[in-house]
């Protein structure tokens, strides 16, 4: 009897479309990757929840709030000098500058922004150029070390210690500054600081020289970065980036040119861009940022004034002490500034200023007194980061640690 | 030299148009619910009297009127002055270079404004944020979870009834919170004028 059967065998195309099948399960399963909050990467405590096709990431989802103090919720309960220390601990790698753009902020709301003396504008010029330094040479160095690239790392540190030196002898404190204050400074420049700066300036020109020579032109550093977390111009406008990440996706727009504060419209200096948006181009940026920011020290040191550091106005700034123990009226001043703070108008302002991480805005609103009703504050990093969960899918899970550093984002800030 | 500015390119000084005249074109194509410009310290503010629409009003201020930056988005509580919630929105436009301020009121029961993040994606963060510090809820979001909290904190701390030692709270396995030690505290400070006395009372919410 004959009979028919069907073999099993098939050709080997067959074979293959079956085998290809069975793969189709194994890769069907994606994997969950969860990165942080305390990864070298991550530059503090953010938290990454990838998902994982193979090496590629097909979704990402930052997790934050883990440094989160309630400063907005703080500030509605304190006068408004009382919230400067709580600035240092906002963009902590910049406290200078943060500051210097809470100061500001407050004395718009109490207008006497254009009071105040040519030499505190100065001054506080020097700050926030100094913080740019600092912030700008601790990441650069940490996002060459996380391409691996160590030796970058130990250069910029060497020059931020110096930084910090500097700091603190300006201020008394070398991270947590409270340098500035409503309507001033805490105290003029110290006798002999200049001169110091002058010199550190000249030190921080060749160390950038050197962090440009070993890591512009590095191939290892290149292929890294190039064309790897492209962020479109469109893209960087709509996720609201700032600072040198919104620079890099050739958007040319720094608030110190479009909308200057202090005396940046009297100082010369170039707003550098990207092209491509891509990791190197926000690498490029910074350290042409760094090599402005010296210039404008030494034009700064050029240009520095004599005169008052504060506003003459005894309702703003606490009055000299000698007449504090002399005369009545600097005593009633000195009482009722530290009991009930400036007596602020109603109203509400929006002061930003150009941090070295993007726009750090405060935007205050005031129902009268010392107190402010409602404190909102815009950080840059919080913005620069909302991007990750677009950019990140469809890169591979190394080019994660390329866009974080690039990205160059303080948790500090960002969780508030 | 292309007619239309590419976006975020700077218009030429010709074209470009002052914060005052945008703001009067805004208040013209929405002339019921968008209230006069008004001014502080160089800074225009338009109030949207119908929360409704807010998101209609901000599309048409980006894509007629180039504000393509949404600087920020946040939210006020105004305590016991109906109505409870304001939200407050900061465009920017990189063409013309002119900032804007919108505000919208909405009450407690409703406690719900329409979402914006359609408009600048930058506003999902924004308004989730809101939404985890002051509980108002935003319509349409796609994504409308606690964003510094974490999931499953039942308070929102940024509200005015809420002290600010905290309360204390728990989800087992996640994380736990406890009232932070005020010495003598806690000090809530209400806003306005007056001596510290009255500015501080000691115990403003004695439940705490």
């Amino acid at each position: 009897m004959a009979a028919t059967r069907e073999l099993e065998v098939g050709d080997s195309a067959a074979r293959s479309a079956q085998a290809m099948n069975e793969l189709q399960d194994v890769r069907g399963d994606k994997m969950t990757l969860n990165m942080g909050p305390s990864h070298p990467a991550t530059h503090g405590v953010l938290r990454l929840v990838l998902e994982l096709d193979g090496e590629i990431i097909s979704k990402a989802d930052p997790e934050i709030g883990y440094l989160h103090r309630g400063d907005e919720k703080i500030a509605e309960n304190m006068t408004y000098t009382q919230f400067i220390p709580y600035t240092d601990r906002l963009d902590y790698l910049a406290p200078l500058a943060n500051n210097v753009a809470y100061a500001l902020a407050v004395e718009k709301l109490l207008g006497i922004h254009d009071k105040l003396p040519e030499r505190c504008q100065y001054i506080r010029v020097i700050c926030c150029e100094l913080a740019r330094i600092s912030a700008h040479l601790l990441g650069l160095g940490a996002f060459a070390m996380d391409v691996g690239a160590m030796t970058v790392f130990l250069h910029t540190f060497t020059e931020r210690e110096k930084i910090y030196n500097l700091i603190e002898a300006l201020t008394g404190a070398r991270f947590t500054t409270t340098y500035t204050r409503i309507g001033g400074l805490s105290r003029d420049l110290p006798e002999g600081w200049t001169d110091e700066l002058r010199q550190f300036n000249r030190e921080v020109s060749v160390a950038i020289g050197e962090a440009d020579k070993l890591l512009t032109r590095n191939k290892i550093f290149v292929d890294r970065t190039r064309d790897v977390g492209v962020i479109s111009r469109e893209e960087a406008i709509d996720f609201g980036l700032t600072g040198p990440n919104l620079r890099g996706s050739n958007v040319e727009y720094d608030l110190r040119k479009a909308h200057p504060y202090l005396v940046y419209d009297q100082l010369d200096f170039d707003v550098p861009y990207g092209e491509v948006g891509d990791c190197y181009d926000r690498y490029l940026v910074r350290m042409e940022e760094m090599r402005q920011s010296v210039s404008l020290l030494d034009q700064c040191l050029a240009k520095l004034p004599g005169g008052p550091v504060n506003v003459d106005d005894g309702k703003i700034v606490l009055p000299d002490k000698q007449k504090v123990l002399s005369s009545m009226e600097e005593l009633i001043h000195q009482f009722m500034l530290v009991t009930q703070g400036q007596d602020a108008p109603a109203g509400e302002v929006y002061f930003g200023a150009e941090n070295p991480k993007g726009e750090l805005g405060f935007y205050i609103m005031s129902k009268g007194g010392g107190v402010p009703y409602r404190l909102k504050i815009r950080a840059p990093s919080f913005a620069n980061l909302s991007i990750l969960s677009h950019t990140l899918p469809g890169h591979m899970i190394s080019d994660v640690v390329a866009i974080l550093g690039s990205l160059d984002f303080v948790m500090g800030e960002c969780d508030r | 030299m292309p007619s239309q500015p590419a976006p975020g390119r700077q218009q030429s000084p010709e074209t470009r148009m002052s914060a005052k005249q945008l703001a009067k074109k805004l208040k013209q194509q929405f002339e019921e619910v968008v209230s006069e410009a008004a001014e502080f310290r160089g800074e225009l503010t338009l109030e949207v009297s119908d929360a409704s629409q807010i998101a209609e009003v901000c599309r048409f201020a980006k894509e007629a009127m180039g504000f393509d930056f949404l600087v920020d988005l946040t939210t006020i509580d105004n305590d016991d002055n109906a109505p409870r919630w304001t939200a407050v929105y900061h465009m920017y436009g990189y063409g013309h270079g002119c900032h804007l301020r919108l505000k919208t009121s909405v009450s407690e029961e409703a406690s719900e404004f329409p979402t914006v993040s359609a408009v600048w994606r930058t506003a999902n963060w924004h308004e989730r944020e809101a939404y985890d510090m002051m509980g108002i809820r935003f319509a349409g979001h796609p994504d409308l979870r606690r964003i510094l909290m974490w999931e499953g904190y039942p308070y929102y701390p940024l509200r005015k009834d809420f002290p600010l030692a905290g309360k204390p709270s728990e989800v087992p396995d996640v994380a736990f919170s406890d009232p932070a030690p005020l010495e003598g505290g806690p000090f809530v400070t209400v806003a306005g004028g007056g001596d510290s006395t009255a500015r501080e009372p000691r115990v403003r919410n004695p439940e705490g």
